[in-house]
Parts: structure tokens; C-alpha cells; sequence
């Protein structure tokens, strides 16, 4: 039984994200290139602003707050599945070779591929989940061995050697293709979210709308694949079969954030562990603070990245990166 | 015993040789094949002939010489760090790539820019050591604060994540200062446009770190063994770890200063030739120096050849043809990471 104290610490917590998320998008709708100020912000909203201002807030702004915000989620989502399965606390979608594969896939889409515009914005996800599964089965097939099962361990070394060969591939792609396609792909590599418009948030709700609550539904599974394999066989699970359903769900959710996000590391790292300081290991416990705690993350290095310099505008992977690496270490230290 | 026999049946004078003679095979290859053909005789003259006799020889002589005498000594370099760093971290994986090194050059290279935009080559060469060493520091530095060290596997991934915080930097810092094209230009360039003026002051500081890592070849075997049978054996050991720190730190700044970011090649090599020679390294780094040389020559070849008139980047090519190593290495390796 779960302590109603640790419930109630959760709603609290769950509360004030959701009052930081909202604080949050209120000060990035008036921050950025071109400002609209902060008293505008309300009337324009119920309607009696001027033509800028709604097209500002509306067509610019909105639509990618709310991007950043489910992208932030579902990276999050993606990393808290993918540690439990592991039993590994390092893992995360950007370090073990998810993003590099469906940056791959993305690439030779992009390059290789005519392209609709109509179409595009859809099938990106697609092509994305198709990259970053085929990288993901490899590493699992190279990480598995008859005798010992999937050691999580080494899931995430193979998982680092296959990032740095697929930068590498991409690279090769990248450089055997004219110059108007590469300047797009090296953005998108940086983990600028350039997919800004409403369309791109059709593209990204549904796996977030269908996935979290699966996800929660087997969060008593995931409790138990967080134990280790025998418990978990005795317990009745068949590991394996479980194992690959929810690796399949971290995938997806990884690659369609990372289809309009570009490559962001460490956001499925930190939030995940955030979450767990606060509330405990119970999956069904951390997994929507570490939701909310993602998509928070990722919006402030967004807005952060968009106004700290003025015109200048910094990639919010950049960002994620020098907040997430230090913290990383730390987390190498105390273990 | 047997095994004992085994290598004694070939001296290791002789596999010196065969590893010369590859070396050799493997230059004249690069400088024959290119975007532009050229034939071997042409090459001859290039090389031997003084004065002028045709454009192709020219070519050969200005472009294409330069070029691959850096492959060579580049490719040397790297290996051989990779092999010291293994030996002193007894970590199978270690690599300048992996551990932070190239990162941390990579860093101080986009602060140069920025801030210096004049500086000399020897100027940039100097950022680059400097950078190396830092992202060096921070990646040992914290394996070396936790007792008993660090296993392979922790060490592997702080370098990772050390590598991610330098890289973020260096792209933010090319993104504020407007100097992202050069320093990707650079970092990315392999051997593209190396003139005989850098190789002058390339190949000498290359020469002296390999030398000394030589001359400390046997102290670093005793290292390799274990920590307690160096001290045991009489060894300063501190001084010999400080001395070989510095060889990596001026083979990876060298090196990154002229090629950019090359990452597996200083993991391969020395666990190829190991293959040969076996693990003293008195032999490993000889030749892992000639191995470094021809893997990075044909490296070189393949990248200029397999998508003429364009280059294919260096750092992409062993990069592919390096993950099969590095799948072999965590797959023999089995429970040492855990």
C-alpha cells in the first residue's frame, strides 16, 4: 500500500509544477524577439487585441510554448520507461543512441526523399520511430547474450558506441548533399525546435494522449521489472514480452519528440530523477511529477535559450546540455 | 609457455619491419588514388624530383604530400595517446575521444576564435592543449576523487557527459560570437588544406610526445599491470603518471589543432596491434604508431575516393569503422562492467 502521506505529497508537488508551467509560459508569451507586453497578454487572449499582438501570441508564441511543453513531457515519459526497464539510472533516450537513430532516418528522409509539404509534418514522426527502432533493436541484439539475458549495463555502453557511429553516418550523409538541405539538418541537429506551428502539435498529441495513461497502467509492471529478473519471473511476468512493449512505447515517445525537437539529451535523464527525489521510486508515484518536471525543464531552457541574449537565439538543447551534464556527474558521484 | 614460444618464432624486429613495409605500401596507395588520377611515376617525381615538370606533379607535391605526411603523423599520434591512456587507466575503452579530451580542445578552439580572431597557428595550437588538458582534468578529476577509482564503464560515461557539456559550450559559444562556421569548419575539416607550415611545427612536437612515450614504455607496462606492483617494483609512480599525462595531453592538442575531432581510432589501434605483439609496451606503442599511420592513410584514401569530386569526413569514416571494435570490446569485456 501506498502511505497517503506520500499521495498527498504528490498532489502538492503535481500542483505547484503545474503552477510553475503555467507562470512559466506566461513569462515566455511576452518574452522573445518581438515582445508583446505583459498587460497585452491578457486582452489579447479574451480577444480584444490588436492584429499584431494576436499573431504574435497566437501563430509564433502558443504553438511552440505548447511543442516545447509535450516535447519536454514526452522525453521525460520516454526516460523514466527506459531506466526502469534498464534498472539503470543513467539511461536516457539521447545518451543510449535513440535520437542519433532517428536523426539518421530523419536525414536520409530529408535527403533522399521528394517531399510534400502538405505531408511532411506527418510523417516525420514516422520516419523518426522508424530510424530510432531499428537502433534500438540493434542494441539490444548486440547488449543480449543466451546466457545472461539483457544486461542493462551494457545496454547503455553498445548504446553509446552506436551514437557516436550514427553522428558519424550522418555526417557522411550529410556532407555528400547540397547545402541548402544541410544548413536545415545541422539546426535540427543542435536541438533548435524549429517545428513551430500548429500542425507540429497535431502531430506530437495523440502519442503523448495515448501513451501516458498506458504507460501509467503498467506502472505496476514497471515496479516490478525494477527488481531484478528472477523476482520478476517468480512474480509472473513474462519479462521479455513486457520488456519489448515498453521499450517500443520509450521509443516512440522519444522519437516523436525528437522528430519536431531536434537532438535534446538529458531532459529524459533529469526529470526522471527530480521526480524521484521528490516522491519516491514508485513508478506510479514519479512518472507524472516526472512528466510535468520534463515538459517544465525544457520550456524554461527554451525561453532561456531565446532571450537571454537578446537576438540571438541558442538552441534549447544547448541549454538542456550545460544544465543536465554538471548534474549528470553528480549523479556519477553519488552512487 | 607456448605462448611464449609462439612469439618468440617471429622478433619483434621483423614484424617492425612488415609494419614499415605496410606503412610504405599504404602512403604510395593514398598518394596514387584521388579525386584527380595520377600514376605512380608521377608520384616518384613529385617526391624526388626538384623543380618544376607538370601541374599533376605539382599537385601531388603541394596538395596531396602535405595532406598524407599529416595522415601519417596525425594518425600516429592518436593511437599512441589511445594506448598510454589505456595502460594508465587499465580501461580497455579509454580513447581521447571518448574520455573528454577532443571536447575540451574543441571548447578552447571556439573561445580562440572568439575571442583571439587573429592568432597564429601556434596560437591555436596552444588553445587547443590547453583545452584538452582541462576536459582531461574534469574527466579524471572526477574518477579519481572516488575512491578506488572509477570502473570502465562510470569512467565511459563521464567522459560522455563531460564531451556533451564541452561540445554545448563550443556551440553556444559559435552561435553568440558568429564564429560557428569556422570553428565547424575546423573541427570537422579532417586533413583538408594541411600546408607544409603547419606540418613544421606539427611533426616535431608529434616526434618528441611519441619519444618519450617510448623511453617510458616500461614504466608503463609495470602501471598497466596494477598500481601496487609499480610502487612495489620501485617506481615513482606520480611522476611517471604526470609525464605520461602530458605526452596525451600534447599528442591530442596537436592533433585536434590540425584534424579536428576524431574519436574510435585511438581505441582500435592499440587493441589491434595488441593482437600481434601482445601487451608489452615496449612493443604496443612502436607500433601502434605505424598501425595508427596506415589505418588513418586508408581512412584518408577511402574519405577523398568514395564520393569524389566531394570529401567524405575523416572523422565519420573511422567513426563507422570503429563501432564494430568498440562492440567487441564491451562484449569481451563482460563483467568487468558492472
Amino acid at each position: 500500500m501506498i502511505a497517503s502521506s506520500v499521495i498527498r505529497k504528490q498532489r502538492i508537488i503535481l500542483l505547484i509544477l503545474i503552477v510553475l508551467i503555467l507562470a512559466t509560459i506566461t513569462a515566455s508569451l511576452g518574452m522573445g524577439a518581438s515582445a508583446v507586453s505583459f498587460d497585452r497578454i491578457l486582452p489579447t487572449i479574451m480577444g480584444h487585441g490588436t492584429f499584431k499582438d494576436e499573431f504574435v501570441l497566437f501563430s509564433i508564441r502558443l504553438p511552440r510554448i505548447i511543442i516545447t511543453l509535450l516535447a519536454g513531457m514526452a522525453l521525460a515519459l520516454s526516460g523514466s520507461i527506459l531506466q526502469s526497464i534498464t534498472r539503470n539510472d543513467l539511461a536516457d533516450p539521447g545518451i543510449i543512441g535513440i535520437n542519433s537513430g532517428a536523426g539518421v532516418a530523419i536525414s536520409i528522409f530529408f535527403l533522399y526523399f521528394p517531399i510534400e509539404a502538405g505531408s511532411f509534418v506527418y510523417t516525420l514522426p514516422i520516419v523518426a520511430f522508424i530510424g530510432a527502432i531499428i537502433a534500438t533493436i540493434l542494441i539490444y541484439i548486440f547488449s543480449y547474450s543466451r546466457k545472461e539475458g539483457l544486461k542493462p549495463v551494457r545496454m547503455v555502453l553498445v548504446g553509446v558506441g552506436f551514437q557516436m557511429a550514427l553522428s558519424g553516418l550522418m555526417i557522411v550523409l550529410i556532407s555528400s548533399s547540397d547545402n541548402r538541405k544541410v544548413d536545415f539538418i545541422s539546426t535540427w541537429l543542435a536541438g533548435n525546435i524549429w517545428g513551430t506551428d500548429w500542425p507540429f502539435v497535431w502531430t506530437l498529441l495523440p502519442w503523448l494522449v495515448v501513451l501516458i495513461p498506458f504507460t501509467l497502467f503498467k506502472a505496476n509492471r514497471l515496479n516490478i521489472l525494477n527488481l531484478n529478473e528472477p523476482v520478476s519471473i517468480g512474480l509472473g511476468i513474462s519479462v521479455q514480452k513486457e520488456r519489448v512493449i515498453l521499450l517500443i512505447v520509450a521509443v516512440a515517445l522519444a522519437a516523436s519528440a525528437v522528430s519536431v525537437t531536434g537532438g535534446i539529451a538529458f531532459i529524459g535523464l533529469l526529470s526522471p530523477h527530480i521526480a524521484k527525489q521528490l516522491v519516491g521510486p514508485r513508478n506510479q508515484m514519479f512518472i507524472p511529477v516526472a512528466i510535468l518536471m520534463g515538459g517544465l525543464l525544457l520550456l524554461v531552457a527554451d525561453t532561456i535559450g531565446r532571450s537571454l541574449l537578446g537576438n540571438i537565439s541558442l538552441p534549447a538543447g544547448i541549454i538542456v546540455s550545460l544544465i543536465g551534464a554538471p548534474y549528470f556527474i553528480y549523479l556519477l558521484f553519488k552512487k | 609457455m607456448m605462448k611464449q614460444q609462439k612469439q618468440r618464432t617471429i622478433p619483434f624486429p621483423m614484424k617492425l619491419i612488415v609494419g614499415f613495409i605496410l606503412l610504405v605500401i599504404f602512403f604510395t596507395i593514398a598518394m596514387a588514388f584521388g579525386a584527380a588520377d595520377t600514376t605512380l611515376k608521377e608520384v616518384w617525381l613529385a617526391i624526388v624530383a626538384q623543380g618544376k615538370i607538370s601541374e599533376t606533379v605539382t599537385m601531388i607535391r603541394e596538395i596531396r604530400l602535405p595532406r598524407e605526411i599529416g595522415a601519417i603523423f596525425i594518425g600516429a599520434a592518436l593511437s599512441v595517446a589511445g594506448a598510454i591512456m589505456q595502460g594508465m587507466t587499465r580501461n580497455p575503452l579509454a580513447d581521447p575521444g571518448i574520455l573528454g579530451l577532443t571536447a575540451g580542445a574543441n571548447a578552447a578552439l571556439a573561445f580562440a576564435m572568439a575571442l583571439l580572431p587573429s592568432l597564429s597557428y601556434f596560437g591555436i595550437m596552444t588553445s587547443c592543449f590547453i583545452g584538452a588538458a582541462i576536459g582531461a582534468f574534469l574527466v579524471f578529476g572526477i574518477s579519481m576523487v572516488q575512491r578506488g577509482g572509477f570502473s570502465p564503464f562510470r569512467l565511459v560515461l563521464a567522459g560522455t557527459a563531460v564531451s556533451v557539456f564541452l561540445y554545448a559550450i563550443a556551440d553556444g559559444i559559435g552561435l553568440i560570437f558568429k564564429v560557428s562556421k569556422d570553428v565547424s569548419m575546423w573541427t570537422s575539416g579532417g586533413l583538408v588544406g594541411t600546408s607544409f607550415d603547419q606540418l613544421q611545427i606539427v611533426i616535431p612536437t608529434i616526434l618528441i610526445g611519441i619519444f618519450i612515450a617510448i623511453l617510458l614504455s616500461r614504466q608503463l607496462t609495470v602501471l598497466s599491470l596494477s598500481e601496487e606492483v609499480a610502487v612495489g617494483l620501485g617506481q615513482h609512480t606520480l611522476l611517471v603518471k604526470i609525464l605520461l599525462f602530458i605526452v596525451i595531453i600534447v599528442l591530442v592538442g596537436t592533433s585536434v589543432a590540425l584534424v579536428g575531432n576524431l574519436a574510435f581510432i585511438g581505441l582500435m589501434v592499440p587493441h589491434m596491434v595488441r593482437a600481434f605483439v601482445g601487451t608489452d609496451y615496449r612493443h604496443v606503442i612502436p607500433m601502434t604508431a605505424i598501425f595508427g599511420a596506415c589505418l588513418m592513410l586508408l581512412a584518408d584514401t577511402v574519405g577523398r575516393t568514395i564520393n569524389a569530386p566531394y570529401e567524405t569526413p575523416l572523422a565519420a569514416i573511422i567513426a563507422i569503422l570503429g563501432l564494430p571494435f568498440f562492440l567487441v570490446i564491451v562484449r569481451k569485456g563482460g563483467k568487468a562492467f558492472s
